[in-house]
């Protein structure tokens, strides 16, 4: 059976992906922060699936261990999901640099120095599929996402560069920019029903964009016009509004 | 600018974190009520939620009828869904509250095991069923839920999570079973399986002309491991309480055709109808009368009828149809639940006048014989238990209340999952164990830290 390692399976998107390829024959490496927390979700999609499932301590934000984490996985995945994240309260951030660091350094430099990882182990044996979920809110910024926006704008365009330096090697980089979903990060945020995803959804169509060998999905499709057009406002009118 | 306002929309969210109150309802869709939702998907998420909301009520699926999981806040189980075991050899299953039956069904049916006690509806958590500790066509068999769990856990309002059983801790294992979540936070419980050799079951359907004839069958099928009737309330007469008798027994091999033996242990396929919206609420009865008169009536539809049929149509009929509660329309119906003990047939009877000379009731009600149990706060006593929606409309309430005077009077109770109206002193008078009950509620959950809408209305927190 072919292996799937979930960089930050205690987000509800990262279980949502996980029981969708478990579902789909796959065995399963959970890895986060507190792999003891997810002891129930490995049991669940052992019982569920009948897949292979284990638990995995990862920290995004310890560089040096990356290499060190991957070599040690066994067996070595066919295909790697970043679903990692955070979002913290932006106007604390703004004041508080070592907010604005964990922000960035989570969800740029930690994903990127992992990522770095895998895609040389990737290039080297040339297969692999790599799956990043970045966000909308990396597609343009603004005042009320400055620092979570920007890192994402920045894991987007690392993505599409791997991509880029992939490509001939026989290994496929995807690209994920979810809109809104509800999930733990959003929980406190009221959410447009109608362009709002559930992280089932999401693991949904992430499955059938992986089977499509798909670069970049926007999560609903929808998305990616709704950014086309934010994206089209000229900066002399954009900067005036309240975003 | 005109068009910023649409971009607020899709983009504006306040970085502040907010209290967020959303509409909520449970199944009656009355009453409905905001409250500040909250969810965890591990135990240190809870932790965190116990120190900081004031009071809150625990919720599942929101498949209870009436107020039962309403509150300001609601601590939402619906992300603590794990499995955490199943014995497949020995037919026992663990997991966490928020794991809703259907998905059970998904994995121990293929196994060749079935839920020990289901009630009409897939959709409700485990935690939801020892809550209001369900009962099932089988209850004369069977028992109720709690009969089959094993052991459980349960996070008090302090945050101490206590296991409890039938042998440990019992007083908390009894409150909490019916209980309708006042004791604590039901995060995990292990219950035994009932072991089938197919999916299918052999289901016998007979009419009887009158209530008479009804109870007449239900006697003479008790051996039946699953038995329920549907009763068409409008008739009077001769054919007062005419209905239809529904048998049941998970099938053998030997009992299947050709194609149902391919895969004996086949899980049914999804097909669903949805009710995208509210519809007027004289909608529903037409539909009932019409497909009851088609049973009835239908000449192919002999005095008795045998077949095997998968257990979906047998014990989900209506899950076939997403929403139908929405047939009742906006504002919502009560569904109203009561049990009578054996020898007070004749209650049974002047109810049954009583709603339909008023004409206000759903055409069809569901009649079932309970079995004996002893329990401080379960619904189900040995009798005769008659479940009916009536859509919500002036003078219902006031309705509702002479019906609970006769069934007090004939030494019944009202279920409280159902309940969203009932006076304090029907409770009490209905539970004899309810002293009992408060004072346990009161020693795990000390200052009604969790609380109802339901709770309040009848005191069960307070005094």
């Amino acid at each position: 059976m072919p292996t799937v390692l979930i960089l930050g399976a205690s987000s509800d998107i990262g279980v949502a992906i996980a029981k969708k390829f478990a579902s789909r024959k796959f065995d399963v490496l959970l890895a986060a922060r507190k792999p003891e927390q997810l002891k129930p979700l490995e049991s669940d999609i052992r019982i569920r699936y009948g897949a292979n499932c284990s638990s995995l301590f990862f920290d995004a934000l310890q560089y040096d261990t990356h290499a060190g984490f991957f070599s040690s996985l066994l067996p070595k995945p066919d295909v790697s999901v970043c679903v990692f994240g955070v979002l913290e309260d932006e106007d604390q951030a703004f004041d508080d640099w070592k907010l604005t660091e964990k922000m960035i350094n989570t969800n740029f430099t930690g994903a990127v120095s992992i990522l770095n990882t895998i895609a040389k182990d990737y290039i080297a044996q040339k297969k692999g599929t790599i799956i990043g979920i970045s966000s909308v809110a990396g597609d343009r910024g603004r005042a009320s996402k400055l620092i979570y926006a920007s890192a994402k704008a920045a894991f987007t365009t690392y993505l599409a560069g791997l991509r880029n330096k992939c490509f001939k090697e026989n290994v496929h980089v995807m690209t994920v920019q979810p809109g809104f979903v509800y999930t733990k990060m959003t929980e406190n945020q009221p959410l447009p029903k109608l362009i709002t995803s559930t992280p089932g959804q999401v693991a949904d169509i992430i499955y059938n964009a992986y089977l499509k060998k798909k670069n970049i999905i926007y999560v609903k499709w929808f998305w990616r016009y709704i950014m086309l057009i934010i994206g089209i406002i000229p900066e002399f009118q954009f900067k005036k509004m309240k975003l | 600018m005109d068009h910023q306002h649409l971009f607020d929309f899709v983009l504006t969210r306040r970085n502040h974190i907010q209290q967020m109150k959303k509409q909520i309802a449970n199944w009656g869709n009355y009453p409905v009520i905001e409250s500040n939702e909250e969810f965890f998907a591990f135990p240190e998420q809870l932790q965190e939620l116990l120190a900081r909301e004031e009071t809150f009520i625990p919720r599942g699926n929101g498949r209870c009828y009436g107020d039962a999981s309403l509150a300001d806040t609601t601590i939402s189980t619906l992300k603590f869904d794990k499995i955490l075991s199943f014995d497949v050899s020995a037919g026992v299953f663990e997991s966490q509250s928020g794991l809703t039956l259907d998905q059970i069904l998904e994995v121990i049916v293929p196994a060749g095991w079935f839920l020990p006690v289901t009630p009409g509806t897939k959709f409700i958590t485990v935690g939801g069923a020892v809550a209001s500790d369900i009962h099932g066509k089988n209850h004369h068999v069977d028992g109720s839920f709690s009969n089959h769990i094993l052991e459980m856990d349960i996070v008090l309002a302090s945050g101490v999570t206590v296991n409890c059983s039938p042998e440990i801790n019992r007083d908390l294992f009894e409150a909490t079973c019916g209980g309708m979540g006042l004791t604590g936070i039901i995060s995990r419980v292990k219950f035994r399986l009932k072991k089938i050799e197919t999916s299918f079951i052999r289901q016998k359907q007979m009419k009887a002309r009158n209530l008479e004839e009804l109870i007449g069958l239900f006697d003479e099928y008790r051996d039946y491991t699953y038995s329920v009737a549907w009763i068409d309330c409008l008739k009077k007469g001769a054919q007062f309480g005419r209905g239809i008798l529904l048998l049941g027994e998970h099938a053998d091999i030997k009992d299947l055709n050709e194609n149902q033996k391919k895969n004996p242990l086949q899980l049914p396929e999804k097909k669903q109808i949805n009710f995208p919206f509210n519809l007027p609420s004289w909608v529903l009865n037409v539909f009932t009368v019409k497909a009851f008169n088609f049973l009835f009536y239908s000449k192919n539809f002999k005095k008795e009828i045998n077949r095997v049929i998968g257990f979906e149509p047998f014990f989900y009929p209506l899950d076939a149809i997403l929403h139908w509660n929405r047939g009742y329309g906006k504002k919502g119906f009560v569904q109203y639940q009561f049990v009578l003990p054996l020898e007070a047939k004749n209650g049974l009877i002047e109810i049954m006048n009583r709603i339909s000379d008023k004409g206000i009731g759903s055409f069809l009600a569901v009649l079932k014989v309970f079995g004996k149990q002893e329990s401080i706060i379960s619904f189900p006593r040995e009798g005769y238990t008659l479940a009916l929606d009536f859509p919500v409309r002036t003078g219902l309430l006031e309705f509702l209340d002479e019906l609970d005077q006769i069934v007090l009077q004939y030494g019944g109770r009202l279920y409280m999952s159902k309940d969203a109206r009932m006076k304090p002193d029907v409770l009490r008078h209905g539970y004899p164990g309810l002293n009992k009950f408060k004072d346990i509620v009161r020693k795990y959950n000390p200052d009604g830290k969790i609380h109802s809408i339901q709770s309040d209305r009848l005191f069960l927190t307070t005094n």
